[in-house]
């Protein structure tokens, strides 16, 4: 006879538990207010005001503004999903217990970690639709090629792998509260000066150290992709390095509980 | 009988100053309601969750269904269920949502529409879990341990703050999972808890295990135990020779007054049933029959000099 609770335990298949956990995190991540505001509202807000700005004030690049900013805030939503969201969501994680839930379930971390950068990369490619249809309208004229779409995957890909090691750096670290300040104050910081939405070079002396920074690399192979249809082979470098930094940094130093 | 569900072995854990667990050995066999007693500080959270895999014994071992569980936790945590005194779910998540996700990360999940129910959880809508009152998170809490049909549950307090009529509901659900074989292992500082719902029951108090043993074994089958006879007419003067001869050797009997006698050693079943067929042979009529019984409040009394709440 078996009853309700009759012991029948075991794991589900790995490819659906971190299927399962990806939805679940992109679910919660898309249901968060504060959330959208920085993954969707402030790209937009960003990417309209620099684009009429620059027709009010008559600024002249080589290429036309919408061209130039419109890579650039698609890595500012990545980097606000990858690095921000990420950070904060896993904080307070940390603090509520959740993780420490999940490390009683038959989840081993390694799916948990797959599972969290499955839910980024749904949630960036939202993010990077709707940006995309914003410039568009805006009268943005990618470069559109194979070697163009390949080159922002791969700049998508590796930017979200940077940053993601850095938010969870953060997170595994720092007290709930103080990852809610810390990563929306760097958020705001590589939004102004960290070389994502305009090239290093429209910040003069601060350049020549923006481009070596994440933000910079992410929105230089944007850029390079969109502008040019070629492979920033040196950015994608600068990212990986800068996952592999984070990554180490971060096995050494994260906390579960 | 199988291999027991949980063993530990000359525990040692500290902190920092304190020293939560101090050389604690015990053991859980499989299919038992288990419950780990004692007051706050006692150690008991910091054992339990050394079986969880969240420690690692600094001195000592731990093995949950022969398994190590931190060496073997990817074998072992399929296995488990765990109920944690606390949080473990996303503040905007909603019940049914949290628990079906939980149900997703198991092979044979029972099916969350029944937990629900059982638990009282439908009630929760589409709250977020930020929003649950205390009982309602409780509840999930369990669910969330529950729904992977595991072998060996472990909860930490799991009725510290629920309304009695959720409490029994929850106590219903142990006695069925014990029917249903599944082995739990239980924390607690209620008394009347571990009375009630244990089969067995170790009483820990400053990481030290003191006691073990049956609810019935703790209070009564010890040191001492009573049955005091209170009879309608005076006792003839060769009463308490002859029910003593009757009982045997190991038992003694005192004669209180001429109403009353008490029947002090092992005072079982069967010693009961010898008193009231002495009573029928002698022509005794009992007003009463009453075994003593000592509570666990006691024991832990009798053990410590301090009482079980006070004792923080």
């Amino acid at each position: 006879m078996s009853g309700t609770f009759t012991p029948q335990p075991g794991a589900a298949p790995l490819p659906r538990m971190v299927l399962a956990q990806a939805r679940m995190e992109a679910r919660l991540l898309v249901r968060n207010g504060e959330q959208l505001l920085i993954a969707v509202v402030i790209p937009v807000i960003v990417l309209v005001g620099m684009v009429r700005g620059a027709e009010r004030l008559g600024l002249d690049y080589d290429h036309p503004v919408v061209d130039v900013v419109t890579p650039g805030v698609l890595a500012l939503a990545v980097m606000s999903t990858a690095f921000t969201s990420l950070a904060i969501a896993t904080a307070f994680e940390r603090r509520y217990g959740i993780l420490k839930r999940l490390g009683a379930s038959p989840l081993p971390r390694s799916g948990l970690l797959v599972g969290k950068v499955g839910a980024l990369l749904a949630v960036e490619v939202l993010q990077l639709a709707v940006l995309s249809v914003v410039g568009l309208a805006l009268g943005w004229d990618p470069h559109l090629s194979g070697v163009s779409l390949v080159a922002a995957v791969l700049g998508v890909l590796l930017g979200t792998a940077a940053f993601a090691s850095l938010g969870l750096l953060m997170a595994g670290a720092l007290r709930a509260e103080a990852t809610l300040a810390a990563a929306n104050l760097v958020y705001l910081l590589l939004l102004a000066a960290g070389a994502v939405i305009l090239p290093a070079s429209a910040y003069g002396g601060f350049g020549a150290v923006a481009q070596w920074l994440p933000s910079g690399a992410l929105g230089e192979a944007m850029r390079e992709a969109f502008l040019d249809g070629t492979v920033a082979w040196r950015d994608l470098v600068v990212l990986g390095a800068w996952t592999t930094l984070g990554t180490i940094a971060t096995t050494r130093t994260f906390s579960w509980e | 009988m199988s291999d027991p569900a949980v063993v530990v072995d000359g525990l040692v854990m500290r902190y920092a100053e304190t020293t939560a667990v101090d050389g604690l050995s015990l053991t859980v066999e499989r299919g038992t309601v288990t419950a780990v007693l004692g007051p706050n500080g006692a150690g008991k959270t910091t054992t339990l969750e050394t079986c969880e895999g969240y420690r690692r014994p600094q001195q000592g071992s731990v093995r949950v269904l022969g398994l190590d569980p931190r060496a073997q936790a990817r074998e072992l945590l399929p296995r488990i269920g765990v109920m944690l005194q606390e949080g473990g779910a996303w503040s905007g998540a909603r019940a049914p949502e949290m628990l079906r996700h939980i149900a997703s990360l198991h092979a044979h999940p029972i099916d969350p529409a029944v937990l629900e129910e059982r638990l009282g959880l439908a009630e929760c809508g589409r709250t977020a879990y930020r929003r649950l009152s205390g009982g309602q998170k409780q509840r999930l809490s369990l669910a969330m341990a529950l729904i992977g049909r595991p072998e060996v549950v472990f909860v930490d307090e799991p009725t510290a703050g629920l309304d009695p009529a959720a409490r029994r509901t929850v106590w219903e659900l142990f006695e069925e999972l014990r029917r249903d074989g599944v082995t739990v292992v239980l924390t607690t500082h209620y008394m009347d808890e571990a009375e009630k719902l244990a089969d067995r029951i170790h009483i820990i108090d400053h990481g030290r295990l003191i006691a073990s043993g049956s609810p019935l074994e703790l209070t009564r089958g010890g040191t001492v135990s009573t049955i005091r006879l209170v009879v309608t007419k005076p006792f003839p003067p060769e009463a308490p020779a002859s029910l003593a001869a009757a009982l045997g050797d190991r038992i003694e009997v005192v004669l209180l007054d001429e109403l009353s006698l008490l029947v002090t050693g092992p005072a079982d079943a069967s010693t009961l049933a010898r008193v009231s067929d002495w009573c029928e042979r002698s022509g005794v009529l009992p007003e009463s029959l009453t075994l003593g019984t000592r509570n666990l409040e006691d024991v832990f009394l009798e053990l410590t000099g301090r009482g079980l709440k006070e004792s923080a």
